[in-house]
């Protein structure tokens, strides 16, 4: 949290997790996809099931995933911009147990036919943290440049990629590991300080056990 | 951001920086940003919140359809010079309800430090800006000052409804404002964590209980109490009159009693007002849209 959380932000109402927080899910949701949204299944858990409806909840994701941020007048019209932008939607409740009052799930599928399976909470102010990404843990929040690496699990390959950020002076603020069982594939998810520039996505992605890269930045859609 | 505001007071008696400038450079060594970026983007909050003002559209209605139409309602009120607050409280109570109806019926605002709380920080100085015709350079100082105080109160408490109940919210607000008044006013350090400290101490306690669990009855007509409040804590400051509880201490008070407070009563829309007979009718009426 820095000044501008206290004053700030400007956003469109009525309210911080359950308006901001949803479209600003959406919207990072998006940039992990890497793409245009075709379609997405949406599942609201909790608090974001019970109120969301008069929070403008659903109508924030929406616009979220069309792109929009947290300050886009459009956020209340986001249904007919969806429709005109051919993104299909579903929206259903779901209990996904003990989470964040506020979280939701999606099922996200892109214009190439990229997909996506999300789990994301708005935890106050308007800051959000991704839970899940296709079924792993994940833990980041979308304020930092956030590289998500896939990797096979076998000893060197996080140090490969740690030591090739370090040459290119890129300094980790936090790196997380998991895996989906021993010796097949592990995910890291690393914040970064900086930006990571586009050559250096190209490098990792010939470094040795690492099988994709996917990378959020702060300042992609800026110029959308 | 500061752990108390004792810190920001005696960096400003022992550094001679006024209280708004060491929030500043705070915040640039905070982000790794100069002190004309800081000021810019501060900037550009205020103008967010003037334009969220004009902006005000008194036809509009919220999701539920309780909200909607009072800021008009009091900006005739004050015209027809009925108002026995007189015009510039007037003024000050008409900018609050026209922000958050705003923030109700999915326009834009500038939270500070919430959406729910949005109309108090900006009625205070708008209407200050108007009626007492300060520069848009002061107003930004008065919105530094503002932001330290919150800053303060997030560090040592908290500023969110779900965490410490109302008070946190319209609570940090009015404190914030009221410390945005009195640097506008000339006031120190000491004198603007004092308006911040008699502001909270009178919101102590207060609960959380939207209907419906929705940002709207009855936040909306609590943040033209937490900008009144403002207003009376800045005179009573300027007027020489100071706590007798350091303002740390308030904030820390505050903190223990949103420990204490029931989950009931504390943004989940189930007790107080929200637990009412009429208000369980609505919470029914809103479940079934």
């Amino acid at each position: 949290m820095n000044l501008l959380d206290i004053i700030g932000p400007v956003m469109v109402g009525p309210s911080s997790s359950h308006t901001a927080g949803a479209a600003k899910i959406g919207r990072v949701s998006r940039m992990l996809l890497a793409e245009k949204v075709r379609k997405a299944d949406i599942f609201f858990h909790g608090s974001f099931l019970a109120t969301g409806k008069g929070h403008g909840t659903d109508r924030a994701l929406i616009a979220g995933l069309l792109g929009m941020r947290v300050d886009d007048p459009a956020i209340p019209e986001s249904f007919s911009v969806a429709r005109k932008e051919g993104l299909d939607f579903t929206i259903a409740g779901i209990d996904l147990g003990d989470v964040h009052p506020n979280t939701v799930k999606m099922y996200l599928t892109g214009v190439t036919g990229r997909t996506l399976e999300i789990v994301a909470a708005s935890v106050g102010g308007g800051s959000i943290q991704i839970c899940e990404l296709d079924g792993l843990a994940a833990n980041f929040s979308g304020d930092y440049p956030t590289l998500i690496v896939r990797i096979i699990d076998e000893p060197g390959h996080v140090a490969e990629v740690t030591s090739m950020l370090a040459e290119k002076s890129i300094n980790i603020a936090t790196m997380q590991l998991s895996r989906f069982s021993r010796g097949k594939n592990a995910v890291m998810i690393i914040e970064c300080d900086g930006e990571v520039p586009e050559d250096v996505l190209k490098w990792l992605l010939q470094g040795k056990g690492i099988l994709k890269v996917t990378y959020l930045s702060l300042n992609y859609g800026q110029a959308e | 951001m500061y752990e108390a505001l004792a810190d920001i007071i005696l960096a400003e008696k022992e550094d001679g920086i006024p209280f708004w400038k060491v929030v500043q450079a705070d915040d640039c060594a905070e982000r790794g940003i100069t002190e004309e970026e800081s000021f810019a983007q501060m900037k550009k909050m205020y103008d967010a919140m003037r334009e969220a003002d004009a902006n005000y559209d008194g036809g509009l209605k919220s999701a539920s359809g309780l909200i909607g139409s009072e800021g008009l309602k009091m900006e005739k009120a004050r015209e027809a010079g009925e108002l026995l607050c007189g015009s510039f409280i007037g003024k000050v109570m008409e900018k609050a309800l026209k922000t958050s109806e705003s923030n109700a019926c999915m326009k834009r605002i500038v939270a500070a430090p919430t959406a729910g709380s949005c109309g108090v920080v900006p009625a205070v100085l708008l209407t200050m800006q108007e009626e007492r015709h300060y520069t848009d350079e002061q107003m930004v100082e008065a919105l530094y000052a503002a932001a330290g105080i919150g800053g303060v109160i997030a560090n040592r408490a908290f500023i969110s409804g779900a965490a410490g109940g109302c008070q946190a919210e319209i609570g940090s607000a009015s404190a914030m404002a009221a410390g945005g008044a009195v640097q506008l006013q000339g006031g120190n350090a000491e004198e603007i964590a004092n308006a911040a400290a008699l502001a909270l101490k009178n919101l102590l306690g207060l609960a959380c209980d939207p209907v419906a669990g929705l940002v709207e009855v009855p936040c909306v007509k609590r943040n033209v109490m937490g900008a009144v409040n403002a207003l009376t804590s800045a005179d009573l400051t300027m007027a020489g009159i100071f706590s007798k509880i350091p303002p740390d201490e308030v904030i820390d008070a505050m903190k223990s009693i949103g420990r204490n407070m029931h989950e009931n009563i504390k943004e989940t829309g189930i007790g107080g007002l929200a637990g009412t007979f009429t208000g369980t009718k609505i919470r029914e009426r809103m479940a079934k849209l």
